[in-house]
């Protein structure tokens, strides 16, 4: 133990010296808080220490509680109970006298009491709630220090509900003298948005005088609510972009005070936080972009000074120009910026300069190329870290001619890589590779095989499914699949016949599973040798329960009559008595379908898994239960990813081991069912662009055979294909034509190309040639890079050969022999063109066709508008099932004429649109009110009539709109406060979606007074589906390309198909875009496209495919939750149909 | 964003410890040993920055002191790895030449300058002189 007191007096010569200044010494090495301090430093085990913290605490304890005790001793107290709780001991019972300190201390026992209060409490935590009050005091003392630590607390952590409490009194604090007051003011404000945005809508304003504060300490803080809400939407701010320009300039220029300087750095962080804010802004805007690039590029030249912090900005600023609206001189400099990162010696800037790489070739994939050989040397570097961040640029750049290699290298990593975390996440990188680009059957199947092995049991589930998924659809071509499934049978026989017990438990159920389906397919293989293989699997003592079973199955699936009964007979007597019921279920099973054959026949028909088994995706038979379970009160059912995204939030640092993600148990399939386990829809953990599950049956990836094999690993294979194949002539090697590659980038002449260079060099060039083949070639077809991939991507899918140009072949033959979707398509385009304008009379007499309104699933007491309601005279779009959540009673008595006098009131701005029926919401003897709602083309208009039907005037009316799913903005001039007798009071709102959710309602409160009475108030609701907001959005299919990629939040289902017409996927898309407003982008034969956005602008787009009588559908947007509640009406519209 | 700031010595105890999101006590010390552990493994050529589970750690060495930041992987690596460097050079500044038992003896005031420089796992003021004023002006009180 000397030994740390020695180093640490050795490293720190002013330790302990007695003349140390500053406050330190007030602590005397001889206080409680002394002895603790020495105590630690003297611990030499994990046991000691306990008992030391044990001791302290009960001392704590027992002096914390003395009346006696001063709030000098307590902030001691205090700080020695701050040491336990980092330590990892709780002393809970301190926390109360937290609160104590911060109330009743001066000074540094205050800010003490406070800082206690902020490390033990977290923000939920009740006792929060006795700060409100000595915060309060705070806020308003006359003592600006006292003033300062209750703003420093409040930016910390406050409970929400008591934001109004306080918020007064912080707002005033933005025109405080003092600019450390002003700065903390708005740092608060920052909390508030951060945690309840719209307790602070009102003071926007507030918040561009806080930007323009003279002091730039106030005008950074103010950056911290900015960057958040043009985060969120940036729409909203754009006005803004040249003042945040004419702040990065002054700043890049140098005109802060000089102590904002960092190592002569004019603040660095200052500046980075404004290239984020401009990064948000200019994205896909060019007009906004051009304000930018003046600025950019100065701050590119500026940073000039060889230090860190430069380099830190400099990433930003170069992340920022690749972003924006792309400016081709700024591009060049960024990439010759991103040159200087990588071929630093410092490996700190190395990293930054590949992980801004990994950025940069998503927007520009040839920017690799210029820095290949950097790239090949990082591969090999001795520091994991930077190998690590090299495979994710890899995987970034990866496509059907360098995936063997690529994949190769992740694998290398794979097996010498030890934590489960990356092993997680690169084995789902491989495997998602594998599917997308798969150059033949073995490799396949090979590279899946060493998945399994290395991803062994920590790999996401999902991966053995969609493998085994993929398998089991197949692809169009009936000899490609069996050559696949043959294939697979081979190597995994092969792999028993090895050293079975090395493979992990995932890898064995799903040799399991591929055995028992396809190993008939190879004649020459006998039943009852795999049947003997499978058995050595259950005698294996490493074989888990879970995996034997999946063993069990096959054995089943596989024993029909001959040798193979006799093995069989042999594993039931030992499992047909297993204490684990599965295992002895399955074993009965085996038992009594080995013996009996026509019963086998019947229950595991050869080939059934090509007929599609019918599966009622919305579980609709349980709808009964559900409702009945809600009824009693149940919490009701939220998506996996919506549960641990709150989750998430809950406890945002999650220390327990990655587990399954799913908890769906591949047991859990029954034997009757020869379909895969997969059939239950598991959403993809992957990465955010991993395809979908089912689309990966049909996708044509492995379908390569056609193509040549260009590239290998050796390079370049054969001279005269590449010619053949024009896409590629112009595949920049450095092996090949170095002055070729020349022209096409200007960097390339940095990077050492010799032309005959010693072996180790040429092998890296080699390894070159075939990492980035196929780079060049893409981005000279086309500059937009990332939109064309995509596109590419998605016409692959559809069918065709990989090259390009073929698949769009493809595409224009599919629409032309099949004219009646090109008239669909046709006639598609049409009515949007009308739709966005007016309401097109004959889609109004589609949507007149009758639909049920959907019983909402949540419990509450909701009505149904009976069809006659509807206004006759206004059939429209509108008639979007709205669910009104009323009395049934005031339902009795839609009194027409009412209803026409109220709809004279509508406000002239809403003349030419029609509106729903006008609804009864709440009525006393006094006061009725209504409302009904308008389609506008960025909002919802709400209006809400108030009927006075007393004899006296009614005043001092105030309504209020809330709701926790919607935007409610009054659009009325000025807010109604009087209602005359027997007239009418109309108020309009504007509604936005905040939070989607598949009903959506405004719960209101009107409180009113008669002249002569006392306030009343009166509450109403108003329910909408979120139908009511969707607009279509008419985009490109390029655009569409884009934007699919960007998009985090998907969810994917299989609905049913409306089957009745010719063309089932059309007919389907077009009820889905009469009932719900969506724009159908394009049909290309088995597959559509839709788009639509919520209102205001958040888009969702729409995936389908037509996949054995069903129709896949994957919905993916930016807004989490959209995706699972357009699934439900979608859903719905297609039932109800 | 910074997701929490931790100062360790070589021989794994932890010296402070701040969580901008919130994590259970009994599991603070298990994440704490892995970080340790991550870090101590390193050598003094290798990058600063090491992937662990789903976010990173940024960290600078000083003698026998480690200071680490878990950040989420959007965060600028290079801007937080100087920043702890900046954190590093205020305390030098209020403690003139400040030491690890500098840190342990005034966990209360090391605190009140982190907060002055970190928020909600943001950077909210980086200018020393504005960092230090509120500490300074208690101890004048405090004096006085």
């Amino acid at each position: 133990m000397s030994d740390v007191v020695e180093k640490t007096l050795t490293a720190l010569p002013s330790l302990l010296s007695l003349d140390s200044q500053s406050g330190s010494t007030k602590l005397s090495s001889t206080s409680k808080l002394g002895n603790l301090i020495r105590g630690i430093t003297e611990l030499t085990s994990k046991h000691e220490e306990e008992k030391l913290i044990q001791r302290e605490l009960v001392s704590i304890k027992e002096q914390v509680s003395s009346p006696n005790t001063s709030m000098r001793q307590m902030k001691e107290l205090m700080v020695r109970a701050i040491y336990c709780e980092m330590l990892g001991y709780e002393a809970s019972f301190s926390y109360i006298h937290a609160i104590k300190l911060a109330q009743q201390g001066t000074a540094l026992e205050k800010r003490v009491g406070y800082l206690a209060v902020s490390l033990f409490l977290n923000e939920s935590h009740e006792l929060l709630l006795l700060l409100v009050n000595t915060v309060l005091k705070d806020l308003q003392s006359t003592n600006l220090i006292e003033v300062c630590m209750a703003l420093t607390v409040v930016s910390q952590m406050f409970p929400k509900d008591m934001i109004p409490a306080i918020l007064p009194l912080v707002e005033e604090k933005l025109n405080h003298p003092k600019e450390i007051i002003r700065r903390k003011a708005v740092l608060a404000l920052y909390k508030f948005y951060l945690i309840a945005p719209n307790q602070v809508q009102h003071i926007h304003n507030k918040f561009r005088k806080a930007l323009c504060d003279k002091d730039p300490g106030v005008m950074t803080a103010s950056l911290h609510i900015y960057l958040q809400m043009i985060q969120e939407n940036p729409e909203g701010y754009k006005d803004l972009t040249a003042s945040f320009v004419t702040i990065l300039k002054q700043v890049v220029g140098g005109k802060l005070p000089m102590d904002f300087n960092y190592h002569s750095v004019p603040a660095p962080w200052l500046q980075i936080q404004l290239l984020r804010i401009l990064a948000f802004l200019g994205k896909n805007d060019q007009s906004t972009s051009e304000i930018m690039y003046e600025v950019l590029d100065e701050s590119l030249r500026r940073a000039e000074i060889n230090h860190n912090i430069t380099y830190a900005i400099l990433y930003e600023c170069v992340k920022c120009i690749y972003t924006i609206h792309p400016k081709s001189e700024l591009l060049e400099k960024a990439a010759k910026c991103i040159g200087n990162f990588v071929l630093s010696s410092k490996i700190n800037l190395k990293y930054l300069g590949l992980k801004a790489l990994t950025y940069v070739v998503q927007q520009d994939p040839k920017l690799a190329l210029q820095h290949q050989m950097t790239i090949i040397e990082c591969l090999d570097h001795p520091d994991l870290i930077i190998k690590r961040e090299t495979l994710e640029l890899l995987f970034r750049i990866t496509n059907a001619q360098n995936v063997t290699v690529i994949v190769e290298k992740m694998l290398d990593f794979l097996h010498v890589n030890k934590d489960d975390y990356t092993t997680i996440n690169l084995v789902g990188k491989v495997a998602e590779l594998a599917e997308k680009y798969a150059p033949d059957n073995e490799w396949f199947i090979e590279t899946m095989s060493t998945v399994f092995s290395v991803g062994g049991d920590v790999m996401q589930p999902d991966i053995p499914n969609s493998f085994l998924k993929l398998l089991s659809e197949g692809f169009d071509s009936v000899e490609e699949d069996r050559k696949l499934r043959l294939f697979a049978v081979d190597s995994y026989v092969s792999l028993l016949q090895g050293e079975p017990g090395k493979l992990p438990q995932r890898f064995l159920q799903v040799i399991s599973w591929v055995l028992g389906e396809y190993s008939n397919l190879r004649e020459e293989l006998e039943a009852a040798t795999v049947l003997r293989l499978l058995a050595k699997l259950l005698d294996m003592k490493s074989t888990s329960s879970e995996t034997k079973s999946w063993v069990l199955m096959a054995m089943t699936k596989l024993c029909d009559g001959g040798a193979g009964v006799s093995v069989a007979r042999e594993v039931c007597e030992t499992y047909g008595s297993s204490l684990d019921t599965v295992l002895r279920q399955r074993a009965q099973e085996l038992q009594h379908l080995s013996q009996d054959c026509e019963l086998r026949a019947r229950v595991l028909p050869r080939d059934a898994s090509l007929e599609p088994l019918e599966v009622d995706s919305s579980l609709s038979f349980l709808d009964g239960f559900v409702s009945e379970a809600l009824a009693a009160g149940a919490a009701p059912y939220k998506p996996p990813h919506q549960r641990q995204e709150e989750l998430a939030q809950e406890k945002a640092l999650s220390l327990q081991p990655y587990g399954l993600s799913l908890p769906i148990s591949m047991s859990s399939c029954s034997i009757a069912d020869r379909q895969s386990p997969t059939l239950l829809s598991v959403s993809s953990g992957l990465s955010g662009d991993s395809p979908d599950l089912s689309h990966k049956g049909s996708s044509t990836t492995l379908k390569l055979d056609g193509v040549k094999r260009v590239w290998g690993r050796e390079g370049y294979l054969a001279q005269k294909e590449l010619v053949e194949e024009s896409v590629h002539v112009e595949v920049p090697s450095p092996l090949r034509s170095p002055s070729q590659q020349g022209e096409a980038d200007g960097l390339h002449s940095q990077t050492p190309t010799p032309v005959s260079s010693p072996q180790p060099e040429q092998e890296k060039q080699q390894l070159a040639s075939s990492l980035f083949v196929g780079l060049g070639s893409q981005s000279s077809v086309c500059l937009m890079g990332k939109s064309e991939s995509t596109t590419q991507r998605f016409r692959r899918k559809a069918k065709g050969p990989v090259s390009s140009s073929g698949a769009s072949e493809q595409i224009s033959n599919s629409l032309v022999s099949t004219p009646s979707t090109a008239n669909n398509l046709l006639c598609n385009n049409l009515l949007d063109a009308t739709i966005t304008s007016d309401l097109a009379a004959s889609s109004l007499e589609q949507t007149s066709e009758p639909s049920q309104v959907p019983a909402a699933a949540n419990g509450t007491c909701d009505v149904e508008l009976p069809d006659s309601d509807m206004k006759e005279s206004s059939p429209s779009l509108i008639r979007d099932n709205a669910v009104v959540a009323a009395d049934p009673a005031l339902h009795e008595d839609p009194d027409k004429l009412k209803d026409l006098c109220l709809s004279s009131h509508l406000p002239a701005e809403f003349s030419g649109l029609s509106h729903s029926e006008i609804t009864p919401l709440c009525t006393n003897q006094s006061l009725d009110i209504s409302a009904c709602h308008l389609q506008k083309e960025d909002s919802l208009a709400l209006v809400v009539f108030m009927y006075n039907s007393s004899d006296s005037d009614i005043q001092q009316i105030l309504l209020e709109l809330n709701s926790i799913e919607l935007e409610v903005a009054c659009v009325c001039d000025s807010p109604v406060q009087e209602v005359k007798s027997d007239s009418v009071a109309v108020c309009w709102y504007s509604l936005t979606v905040k939070r989607p959710s598949v009903h959506v309602e405004v719960v209101g409160v009107v409180s009113y007074q008669f002249p002569a009475g006392t306030p009343q108030s009166a509450q109403f609701s108003y329910k909408l589906p979120l139908t009511s907001f969707i607009r279509p959005l008419t985009v490109s299919t390029e655009e569409y390309g884009a934007m699919w990629l960007d998009f985090s939040h998907d969810t994917k289902q299989k609905l049913t198909l409306i089957s009745d017409g010719q063309e089932p996927l059309t007919d389907s898309l077009n009820v889905l875009k009469k009932k719900l407003q969506l724009h159908v982008v394009e049909i290309i034969g088995m597959e559509g496209i839709v788009a639509c956005r919520l209102v205001r602008d958040q888009p969702c787009l729409m995936h389908c495919r037509l996949h054995a009588g069903t129709l896949s559908v994957w919905l993916r947007s930016p807004v989490p939750d959209l995706p699972d509640c357009l699934m439900y009406h979608c859903q719905r519209a297609l039932q109800e149909h | 964003m910074i997701k929490f700031l931790l100062m360790v010595n070589r021989q794994g105890q932890t010296r402070l410890s701040r969580f901008y999101q919130p994590v259970e006590l009994s599991r603070r010390t298990t994440l704490e040993a892995d970080v340790v552990r991550c870090c101590l493994s390193r050598k003094k050529e290798q990058c600063s920055f090491v992937e662990y589970k789903d976010f990173k750690l940024v960290y600078r060495q000083y003698a026998a002191l480690y200071i680490v930041a878990g950040v989420t992987d959007n965060e600028n690596e290079l801007s937080v790895f100087e920043l702890l460097h900046n954190f590093v050079e205020v305390l030098d500044k209020y403690f003139s030449r400040v030491s690890e038992l500098d840190i342990m003896f005034n966990v209360d005031r090391v605190h009140i300058l982190l907060d002055e420089m970190i928020q909600n796992g943001h950077v909210v003021e980086t200018n020393k002189g504005r960092v230090l004023a509120p500490l300074t002006a208690l101890d004048k009180m405090a004096d006085g």
